[in-house]
């Protein structure tokens, strides 16, 4: 590795950073140094405040007080354009990328040069020599819809390298990947500092940290609890203590269960995904009452589109059985008289109407049926008890259930559609991605809420790209690859590389 | 009836399309849908025309009326960009106020009289090229060949320059844009305004080029809804906006031939303008619209290319204000 | 200067009423400097309208009688724009109402001197199918293939008016002029006049039971929309079709239910209009209540009983506006008008910051 050595200068040395939101002040006077030519972990949890101190240094937000000084000369960014020109780039979770744009348009986008006239064969040149120059992979003439999340990371990556970055700030970019993906992304990231470029590296995987980190720094809450600590020596007990302030262990609890009767049969199933590509060929599982599948695939693998087909949103051709009965290409409103229950991976658009109150969000499922339904009118007494029934069962906190579901925060709208749907009795429920997004005592409601809603008996395709999520609830791992599923596994810690082999083809070729 | 006549004719019909449609695609890759297109047009055949009787100078015509429609989307711009208003009922209440204002200064402008019009021109050597010639170059008004230079270069503007790469990029995903550095609001303003611009300038083309007089609403008579029709036939490129242009050029001229047709094929004209069945020529432009308008919506979808990404919805940035 | 929009958590309840009738006074501001611009006098120009639309008892009828049209069509629209469907052809759908309440009595599909009780039901039956079968097209189109609703419908509005010229320019001219021949009386829709026999007062009160139609049709959506299960499925496809989607909803078919009521209720109103007002089909039959409609539904903010109260001030509005000069007075006033709620509804859900903006957690 090429640490840099505590006499080069440092990359960047912010000291004293302050910055407060209505109600939480983000960094509490936080200090941060990068040497030049090292790997950098900043290491938290959702909410530690590394986003915002790297906003900050990425010329996002303005500080409300400290000072920042990049290769020793103090400056004062006033938009991201004045931090690149000092030479530091940010990869953000959310790509900002134009989809229907080709690699090297957006590569150009926001540029002073072309003046005005774009000659794109020229560009594409150039755009391909630069990737190549740092082994990035990735065709200049590509369309970004058409490349996978982890291509579309290196087009950021390769966006700031054109740019002039010298130093770039890595906002959890292993988040969206494939473990071989990771690899590549860990391989990238040292030709670059090698080359003498710099890395801040945002994770809250202790293991990934410190397989590529120099330094680590650690932060709770707006502080520093560890400050640029050498990853050699450190261990993750520590790490994870500075992190949490506690033991990372939930506390939840989950009672042994035998599997009852099968409940979803899915059997040779096919679909198409949004853009009519083939994203299911075939695909079977099965899910038993009182048992929780897991299902791991790198985003793109048909697993969405699984979950449609389950709960009758996606046309498909093979058979879905709930029960015994076959609601394939039926309707939503089939799966759901079935007792198929859905908590979406999209919380705020498909589970949730944002204008809407409490009350109506709550009916969503029930609005067809006594005592929610009185005839053809809705029986406003009985609409207004749910809601509170879910408020209050599920620790919803909204002023009232007159309030409007986008106001309130993930982890409460998240419990209010896990309720709802849990408050139907499903027979199977369908979770995706279920705690994306969620701080910590949020994910471990929501865990308990799936555990308590096995041991009653229901069977759950748990569908997740947090590998320690389907480790900590599933009873089995079906692991997902190209629409199909290519292996089940017990869920032991011990058989990651097992999976994540299979989850990118390389069983096949193994 | 001779088609190249029809189809000469039909260039200058469509030129008031063009323009009209060619701003609004403008606007709707920024991102912003103006449906105020028919009011706009409305202001600029108004102004125009007024303004050319007034003072005898159609230039000065074709000036206030692109000011005229370009102030008009001003208002929307702000409604729609600094307020985020509903963009759709925006540009209805654009097509309302534009349509009143203009019955407001149209008053008395019918039994104005004559006015002075723009020139028509014949190119000298083009207009002798075969078929081309006759409908393209021959005896068109100015305005025609305005059309034909602005559609190569919307197109070239769009696709082959620094700006045009901007504009995508704030229709498609202004988030995108903005962490550029590309000012997103003052993009979408001036390709708002420059919807406006086009917008007043096809109501001028109308009043001083193609069918001169002020007949109130009826002087542009719902072509700015096809307008907007055409610009989802043409799926936001002007070059295609162009062909529908022309197209509908041609079938509004085809029909006012047929009308003044005594006979066809020795039949006395089942469609003659003194018979009540000539509305149902009169409705096939409309039937028309709709017909383009689905297919360019199949089209989309089966290219999988649909409107600007981000058309329709206002643009605000996470964290710190315009 | 930095503006900034801030999200209003909670909105005082007084808030919207307060801000639709600020907005209606700054577009009449508005309106008035245009007045004064164009060299009339705003003052005497809408104390003039306001007399002449509710200055007695007679002119109170002809306002209502204005009225009765816009209450059905903005109903008409209210409930399309609830689910966000954008149906502005109510005017065409008008038209073709009207239509078809006319074919049920000049076609001769009734025979001759069938009585009031049967023939004006039929009447409203096929004013109704006509209007809703002009609605289906868009409708189909938009949940089917989606095409925008906004162009298909506004386009077949063209269409409607050559439809409707077609036959009183043609086969029902009435001697070779732009309508047809009167209807008989047993076509007319009951008006208050036609019981000054018993009741002097009521003479020369042209209200007619269409009012009435209007009002049984507001009470009939307030419930279904408000308290049915029908309306819950409109205001959840509306503010989110996926989530809708989600809770089993089949959107396509709501979409086109809701533009074939949409449809209904706008033929109802052409119906309304032809045997109630004109008794008779004619050419310009509506000076364009499907497009006032729009702006009456959205200031009603799609509920079915404010309706019926804007759809009266606009009724006001267009009978006055005919005598006042400039003739586009009042389609600029409800430009102006419809750009003031826009405004409006913005203010109501957001509060505006001038200068630096507070900054929101990330």
């Amino acid at each position: 590795m090429s640490a840099g050595t505590p006499a080069s200068p440092l990359a960047i040395h912010a000291t004293g950073i302050v910055k407060a939101f209505p109600g939480v002040v983000a960094n509490d006077h936080v200090d941060f140094d990068l040497r030049t030519g090292e790997v950098h972990a900043l290491l938290g949890e959702n909410g530690a405040g590394k986003s915002t101190l790297m906003n900050i240094l990425a010329g996002l937000y303005s500080p409300d007080a400290g000072e920042i000084r990049v290769n020793g000369q103090p400056v004062s960014f006033r938009s991201p354009r004045d931090a690149i020109a000092a030479g530091i780039g940010m990869v953000h979770q959310h790509f900002a990328l134009v989809p229907s744009q080709t690699v090297t348009e957006n590569v150009l986008l926001g540029l002073d040069r072309p003046r005005f006239r774009l000659d794109l064969r020229r560009h594409d040149e150039e755009v391909r020599e630069l990737a190549l120059s740092v082994g990035l992979r990735i065709d200049p003439r590509a369309r970004i819809w058409q490349l996978s999340v982890g291509e579309q990371q290196r087009v950021e990556t390769l966006k700031l390298l054109h740019r002039g970055a010298r130093i770039l700030i890595m906002d959890e970019p292993t988040a969206v990947l494939a473990p071989h993906e990771i690899d590549e992304l860990f391989t990238t990231l040292r030709a670059m500092t090698a080359a003498g470029r710099s890395v801040v590296f945002i994770s809250h995987k202790l293991g990934e940290v410190l397989a590529i980190a120099d330094r680590i720094t650690v932060m709770r809450r707006g502080h520093v609890t560890a400050a640029g600590i050498p990853a050699a020596g450190a261990t993750m007990d520590e790490l994870a203590r500075q992190m949490v302030g506690r033991t990372v262990l939930e506390r939840i609890t989950r009672t042994e269960r035998e599997p009852g009767d099968v409940v979803l049969e899915v059997r040779g199933v096919e679909a198409d995904n949004d853009r009519g590509v083939p994203a299911l060929r075939g695909a079977s599982l099965q899910v038993r009452s009182g048992e929780i599948v897991g299902v791991a695939a790198v985003a793109g693998n048909g697993q969405a589109e699984l979950a449609g087909v389950v709960t009758g949103l996606r046309a498909c051709r093979g058979t879905v059985r709930v029960s015994g009965e076959d609601i394939a290409n039926r309707s939503p409103v089939v799966a759901i008289r079935r007792g198929v229950g859905h908590v979406p991976e999209d919380r705020n658009l498909v589970g949730s109407a944002p204008n809407l109150s409490l009350v109506d969000n709550a009916m969503m499922k029930r609005y067809r049926d006594r005592p929610i339904a009185s005839g053809l009118l809705i029986d406003e007494d009985a609409a207004r008890g749910l809601a509170e029934r879910l408020k209050d069962g599920y620790q919803v906190a909204a002023p009232s259930v007159d309030s409007e579901a986008r106001l309130l925060s993930g982890g409460n709208l998240q419990r209010l559609i896990l309720g709802r749907e849990m408050e139907t009795s499903p027979r199977l429920l369908v979770a995706v991605q279920p705690t994306r997004g969620l701080d910590v005592g949020a994910i471990e409601r929501v865990h308990q809420l799936l555990l308590d809603l096995r041991t009653a008996g229901a069977a759950i395709l748990l569908i997740s790209e947090e590998l320690d999520e389907l480790f900590a609830l599933a009873d089995r791992i079906d692991v997902m690859y190209e629409g199909r599923v290519v292996g089940s596994f017990p869920p032991d810690p011990a058989l990651v590389h097992e999976i994540g082999l299979h989850m990118t083809g390389g069983a096949a070729a193994a | 009836m001779d088609l190249t006549l029809v189809l000469a004719a039909g260039i200058g019909l469509g030129t008031v399309l063009l323009f009209a449609a060619v701003g609004e695609i403008f606007a709707e890759r920024a991102g912003v849908l103006n449906l105020g297109v028919e009011g706009m047009m409305l202001i600029g055949a108004v102004t125009a025309f007024s303004t050319a009787i007034a003072t005898g100078n159609p230039w000065l015509g074709i000036v206030l009326a692109m000011l005229a429609g370009g102030a008009l989307s001003l208002l929307h711009a702000i409604v729609t960009i600094h307020l985020r208003a509903d963009q759709v009922i925006s540009g209805l209440a654009l097509t309302f106020l534009g349509t009143g204002l203009a019955r407001v200064l149209g008053e008395g402008l019918s039994s104005a009289g004559s006015v002075a019009l723009l020139p028509r021109l014949t190119v000298p050597v083009l207009s002798s090229v075969p078929v081309i010639g006759p409908i393209f170059f021959r005896d068109q008004s100015v305005m025609a060949y305005i059309g034909y230079l602005l559609v190569p270069a919307a197109w070239l503007w769009i696709n082959r320059t620094r700006p045009g790469l901007h504009l995508r990029a704030v229709g498609e995903r202004p988030s995108a844009a903005d962490a550029q550095g590309i000012d997103v609001v003052r993009t979408r303003y001036a390709y708002v305004l420059v919807g406006g611009l086009l917008a007043g300038l096809a109501g001028a083309t109308i009043t001083l080029a193609i069918s001169p007089g002020w007949f109130g609403d009826l002087t542009v008579g719902g072509r700015g809804w096809i307008a907007i029709g055409l610009v989802i036939f043409a799926q936001w490129s002007p070059i295609r906006a162009a062909i529908g242009a022309y197209l509908f050029g041609a079938i509004f001229r085809l029909i006012l031939d047929i009308q003044g047709l005594g006979s066809i094929l020795g039949a006395p004209n089942p469609f003659g303008a003194g018979r009540s069945t000539t509305f149902f020529l009169e409705m096939l432009p409309y039937l028309f619209v709709i017909l383009v308008v689905v297919a360019g919506s199949r089209g989309a979808l089966r290219r999988r290319l649909g409107a600007p990404a981000a058309l329709g919805r206002p643009y605000v940035r996470g964290e710190r204000g315009d | 200067m930095i503006v900034s929009l801030e999200p209003r958590v909670a909105a005082p309840r007084w808030l919207a009423p307060a801000a639709v009738v600020a907005a209606v006074i700054a577009a009449l501001v508005s309106g008035g400097i245009v007045i004064a611009i164009a060299g009339g006098d705003p003052i005497r120009s809408y104390a003039h309208i306001f007399v002449a639309a509710f200055g007695s008892i007679g002119v109170v009828s002809d306002t209502l009688v204005k009225a009765t049209p816009l209450i059905l069509t903005g109903l008409a629209c209210a409930v399309a724009f609830r689910m966000r469907l954008w149906n502005i052809g109510a005017e065409g759908q008008f038209l073709m109402g009207a239509w078809g309440a006319s074919a049920v009595v000049l076609l001769p599909i009734l025979p001759a001197g069938t009585p009031g009780p049967v023939l004006i039901p039929a009447m409203v039956v096929a004013g109704a199918l006509a209007g809703a079968a002009w609605a289906l097209a868009p409708g189909i189109l938009r949940a089917r293939l989606g095409v925008n609703e906004i162009i298909t419908s506004l386009m077949l509005n063209y269409v409607a008016l050559f439809w409707v010229q077609y036959w009183v320019f043609g086969p029902w001219s009435e001697g070779g002029f732009q309508q047809t021949r009167p209807f008989p009386p047993e076509a007319w829709l009951p008006r208050l006049t036609d019981f000054a026999a018993g009741n002097p007062m009521l003479g020369g009160l042209t209200v007619h039971l269409g009012l009435v139609f209007g009002l049984i049709a507001a009470a009939l959506l307030w419930v279904v929309l408000e308290r049915g299960r029908w309306g819950y499925e409109l205001r959840l496809t509306g503010d989110s079709p996926a989530a809708a989607r989600y809770a089993g909803i089949n959107i396509g078919r709501t979409i086109v239910v809701v533009f074939l009521v949409s449809g209904a209720l706008a033929g109802i109103a052409g119906m309304s209009e032809v045997s109630g007002v004109v008794h008779r089909l004619q050419d310009r039959i509506s000076p364009g209540y499907g497009y006032t409609a729009i702006i009456i539904a959205y200031l009603a903010r799609f509920g079915p009983f404010r309706v019926v109260v804007a759809a009266i001030l606009f009724g006001a509005l267009i009978l006055a506006g005919r005598e006042i000069q400039p003739s586009g007075v009042p389609a600029m006033i409800q430009g102006f008008v419809l750009f003031a709620l826009i405004v409006a509804e913005v203010l109501v859900k957001y509060r505006v910051r001038i200068g630096r903006p507070a900054a929101s957690t990330a």
